[in-house]
């Protein structure tokens, strides 16, 4: 499964990097890193951060062509 | 007529953010035709920003970075295979493969290439790298891992200062040279870019501002050992990334009749391409990094913008206009918003900083490293930059968006007290820069002049 933040929307609050720590990482105090293939037993718990992200930037789905589309 | 215009055929070419995008929001807004979306890199659409943030600090390889699919666009991929050639008379698009595709409307949203090193044997050298696609950070990824001694980065864009910044995060000793004065000096003008100078040296990086790469140089057996600069001195290196922006991939629409040029091609608010007489099409539409269009909050200049952000605004809005019938149509108005990580900062832009004349600290300083500066124009405000103040920029967003007077009035609670007093914004002629800027203005700058041209005799 993939996931891709939003960057312009993001204000590092920092949810993610909290609920998720293996997936989601700050570079400095704000700027977020992510990994952008989620293993499939991590995928509930990234689905649940994507959820609690204050401004609804984290967006998880399949890539094109891998089952999706 | 809306119910015609959800059916028929759409070909996107693009297969990337844009071309992703749009192919999703037609079928949202209840696109029922055939969609066809071309794409000459052999992957489905993959995302950029980590290739020269995570992928070069080795937190994600580079075939991870692939774009999720909000739904299914249910689309035939041709990928692997690049657009030639564009009839719009006969309503074709050509392939490289020798087949053509008719469509009723078509998306373009082909996007930029990296911009390679002038002369062809340097670019060619084993260890000279630009980046922008996959593979391109796959092999850089793989040269950094291996130790180099030191890695050579031309131009001290938001690229270049990004890589800089992996190379140090890593232990690589890196040098960075740049024409202009100071690094992003063409995006955010003067009083950042001496921020940005000051954060590249205190990471230990060999900046060298105002000089330009005379030569890339190699050890015979076509490897690259170094480069020349126009002071005199000498760089050795074994790795060198070629960060001098982007070119937009218009030669395919050379015979189409569109006002396609160097700086992307003219749409409308609408995402409607022009043709080269400035008369609008109606079934050619543009989005991304490859179009270039006007924006009524920054006196209707030609805005060519190379974000993340705008390819999918605009391919949204391009995407719900090609399905809806005229008076249903919406401008792309959307604000720029840029965001760059490096050195540990969280750098943010909303609005236009170069479409400016005074800028003024409002929140933070200098000093400290996190600040929200606010750039004006004629006493309006029309763009601001946050450094590690992120939560700010819809405050400012909101500035901009109402027009309000420049300096800004009092709003946020930290302002600071360099807040009403007014420096020029130094923003530079960008040709004094080794790297394109992400934005342009180019309303002033028609791309191709128009000439009568009569017959002899
Ligand atoms: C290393 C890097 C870091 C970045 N970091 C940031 C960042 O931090 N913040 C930010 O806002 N933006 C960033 N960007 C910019 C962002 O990635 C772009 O704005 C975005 O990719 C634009 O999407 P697009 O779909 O318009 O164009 P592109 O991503 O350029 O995609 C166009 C696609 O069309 C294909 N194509 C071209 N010509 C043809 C043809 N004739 N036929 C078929 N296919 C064709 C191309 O190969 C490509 O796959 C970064 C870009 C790079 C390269
Ligand atoms: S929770 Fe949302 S806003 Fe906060 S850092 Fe994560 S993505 Fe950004």
């Amino acid at each position: 499964m993939q996931i891709v933040v939003d960057l312009t929307r993001c204000q590092g609050y920092a949810q993610c990097v909290f609920l998720a720590p293996d997936v989601f990482r700050l570079h400095g105090e704000e700027g977020l890193l992510y990994k952008p293939s989620v293993p499939d037993d991590r995928l509930e718990r990234v689905r649940q951060v994507a959820a609690a992200c204050p401004v609804r930037a984290i967006l998880v789905g399949e890539e094109v062509g891998t089952g999706g589309g | 007529m809306a119910g015609e215009a959800r059916d028929g055929r759409i070909v996107v070419v693009g297969a990337s953010l844009a071309g992703l995008r749009a192919a999703e929001t037609l079928r949202d807004e209840g696109f029922t035709g055939s969609l066809t979306v071309v794409g000459d890199e052999p992957h489905p659409p993959y995302d950029r920003p980590p290739l020269s943030k995570q992928v070069l600090l080795d937190e994600a390889p580079a075939d991870s970075t692939g774009l999720p699919v909000r739904r299914d666009p249910d689309a035939e991929w041709r990928l692997g295979v690049a657009a030639t050639g564009l009839d719009p008379l006969a309503r074709r698009v050509l392939l490289a493969d020798g087949e053509s595709l008719p469509y009723d409307r078509l998306l373009i949203a082909t996007g930029t290439r990296a911009r390679p090193w002038p002369d062809p044997a340097g670019a060619a050298l084993d260890g000279v790298f630009t980046l922008r696609t996959r593979e391109d950070a796959t092999g850089l990824a793989a040269r950094l891992a291996a130790g180099p001694g030191r890695v050579l980065v031309v131009g001290a864009g938001f690229t270049g200062s990004e890589i800089a910044s992996a190379c140090r995060k890593r232990g690589l000793q890196v040098t960075v040279a740049e024409r202009g004065p100071d690094p992003l000096v063409g995006a955010l003008g003067g009083t950042l870019s001496r921020l940005a100078a000051l954060m590249h040296r205190e990471h230990g990086v060999d900046l060298r501002c105002g000089v330009t790469v005379t030569a890339l140089l190699g050890d015979g057996a076509g490897r690259f050992t170094g480069a020349d600069l126009s002071d005199g001195t000498r760089v050795e290196a074994d790795v060198c990334v070629v960060a001098l922006g982007a070119v937009r991939n218009v030669e395919w629409l050379a015979e189409s009749g569109l006002a396609a040029g160097p700086r992307g091609i003219a749409c409308d608010a609408g995402c409607r391409a022009f043709t080269r007489y400035g008369i609008v099409t109606d079934d050619i539409f543009v989005a991304g990094d490859v179009s270039r269009f006007p924006h009524p909050l920054f006196g209707y200049q030609m805005l060519s913008l190379e974000h993340w952000g705008n390819a999918v605004a605009q391919a949204e809005v391009a995407a719900h206009n090609m399905v809806s019938p005229g008076p249903l149509r919406r401008p792309h108005l959307s604000l720029p918003v840029f965001w760059s990580t490096q050195f540990g900062l969280n750098i943010k832009s909303v609005g236009v900083p170069t479409y400016s004349d005074h800028i003024v600290i409002a929140q933070g300083s200098l000093e400290a490293g996190r600040l929200a500066m606010v750039y004006g124009y004629r006493g309006r405000v029309t763009a601001a930059v946050t450094v590690d103040m992120a939560k700010s920029v819809d405050y400012y967003r909101h500035l901009i968006e109402t027009a309000a007077p420049f300096p800004p009035p009092p709003g946020a609670a930290d302002r600071a007290l360099t807040a009403d007093i007014p420096l020029p914004s130094d923003v530079p002629d960008p040709k004094g820069l080794s790297h394109e800027p992400v934005v342009a203005l180019t309303g002033h700058l028609p791309d191709r002049a128009l000439m009568v041209v009569q017959p002899p005799g």
